[in-house]
């Protein structure tokens, strides 16, 4: 029997949640390791599992590999979540590296002084309303199919809910003006795995909060 | 100019209003690696299966990460240049260059992945020619990265490019930041 994925980061969304979202839409049980010390932390890049001395790790099929988006793609390729050809791949390449852009503004936000948080939330729902959503509204019009891509579920449609539950945490109403998008996120929603994966008691973890932070800051020191 | 920006824009030419965008097969690409993987995988450089491709991926995005600090330099503050710097120069002689000499060490090769010519060479050592130009002392101590340099630096193609009067731009510089700032009005 195949060993499971092993994933190790801290106890929380950051880098890895994408990652966790993958793996579990595409119904593959995984381990966890979470970095609590400094001490687990250094034992990593001593044992040389880290290839640039940061996390996300992801112990998967004899390899250790990190960086997010080099593990997001195996992982796509892996599960057949990546477009039947090179030009849905591409599509699918181009409208995830747009939804990673703006998670990855979400996650360094929490790491932003107290005073600009508020004004960098902002900035992102504004960002999400004015330069993402319309985009992926408009593909969903365009086509009129349930997916994005070849009209097969694939990466790029467990991206687009994940970051669409992500802005909505931060605006409840950001999806008042999409209607595709709203019926898009309750069709993907309702995916077996996905719909398991959201429930409570899942590998899905909540928003960064001051104490997260500070054991992020306290083990990279920063 | 900016209106040529604006004009990409009101076109709809532009996916998330951002360059670059390159014009390819009926298809408008934008996404820097999106762009890249499509032309590696089209031109038989992103390895033979996926777990080569995972390697090339890994490889490509560190050496992207380095990349981006040295492309963003010309835009940091005068007074904060001096750290930036130092942590550039850091980061280059203590983690990036270390962990792909210890990739060529490692297996022997002449090339990072699968004994064959990748999209990761490629993106390695336009990194290492940037890297020089801002120090050329940090390559120093990387034999093989210099050896890796220098041979991909004799293919045929490359050699070409490499060549003046080819596409190849020059670095960022105060006059171009300039106009940049007017197009996309930072």
């Amino acid at each position: 029997m195949a060993t499971k994925p092993r994933l190790w980061y801290f106890r929380g969304r950051g880098r890895m949640e994408s990652i966790r979202w993958l793996l579990a839409a595409a119904g593959v049980e995984f381990e966890e390791e979470f970095l609590e010390t400094r001490e687990q932390y250094e034992k990593l890049q001593k044992d040389g599992c880290l290839l640039f001395g940061q996390v996300p790790l992801v112990e998967i099929d004899g390899m250790m590999l990190t960086q997010t988006r080099a593990i997001l793609s195996y992982l796509a390729a892996k599960y057949n979540l990546y477009g039947k050809d090179l030009k849905e791949t591409v599509r699918i390449n181009m409208y995830t590296d747009g939804t990673l852009d703006l998670m990855m503004m979400i996650a360094l936000a929490a790491f932003k002084p107290p005073e600009e948080k508020e004004e960098n939330l902002a900035l992102i729902v504004m960002k999400a309303k004015t330069r993402y959503f319309p985009v992926f509204e408009k593909i969903l019009k365009d086509h009129g199919e349930d997916f994005l891509v070849g009209n097969t579920f694939s990466w790029a449609d467990i991206q687009l809910l994940e970051t669409i539950l992500m802005l909505e945490e931060l605006n409840a109403s950001v999806l008042s003006d999409f209607p595709m998008l709203k019926a898009f996120k309750t069709r993907i929603s309702n995916i077996p795995t996905i719909k398991k994966f959201l429930q409570p008691g899942s590998q899905r973890k909540p928003p960064p909060d001051s104490s997260y932070v500070e054991v992020v800051r306290h083990i990279l020191q920063f | 100019m900016a209106e040529d920006l604006e004009k990409l824009r009101n076109d709809g030419d532009l996916l998330f209003q951002q360059v670059p965008m390159v014009e390819i097969d009926g298809m408008k690409l934008v996404q820097t690696r999106a762009i890249l993987n499509y032309i590696a995988n089209k031109y038989n450089l992103n390895g033979k299966d996926i777990k080569e491709r995972a390697l090339i991926d890994m490889y490509s995005e560190g050496v992207s990460d380095l990349n981006e600090m040295i492309m963003l330099f010309p835009l940091c503050p005068p007074d904060a240049k001096e750290a930036k710097m130092a942590n550039i120069k850091e980061r280059t002689r203590n983690r990036y260059f270390p962990a792909f000499e210890k990739v060529l060490k490692s297996h022997g090769q002449d090339y990072l992945v699968g004994n064959r010519l990748s999209r990761a060479d490629i993106h390695l050592v336009e990194l290492i020619y940037s890297v020089e130009e801002i120090d050329p002392s940090l390559l120093a101590s990387f034999p093989l990265l210099k050896a890796l340099k220098a041979r991909i630096s004799n293919l045929p193609t490359v050699k070409k490019f490499l060549q003046p009067g080819s596409q190849r731009k020059p670095p960022f510089d105060e006059k171009q930041l300039e106009k940049a700032r007017k197009i996309f009005r930072f």
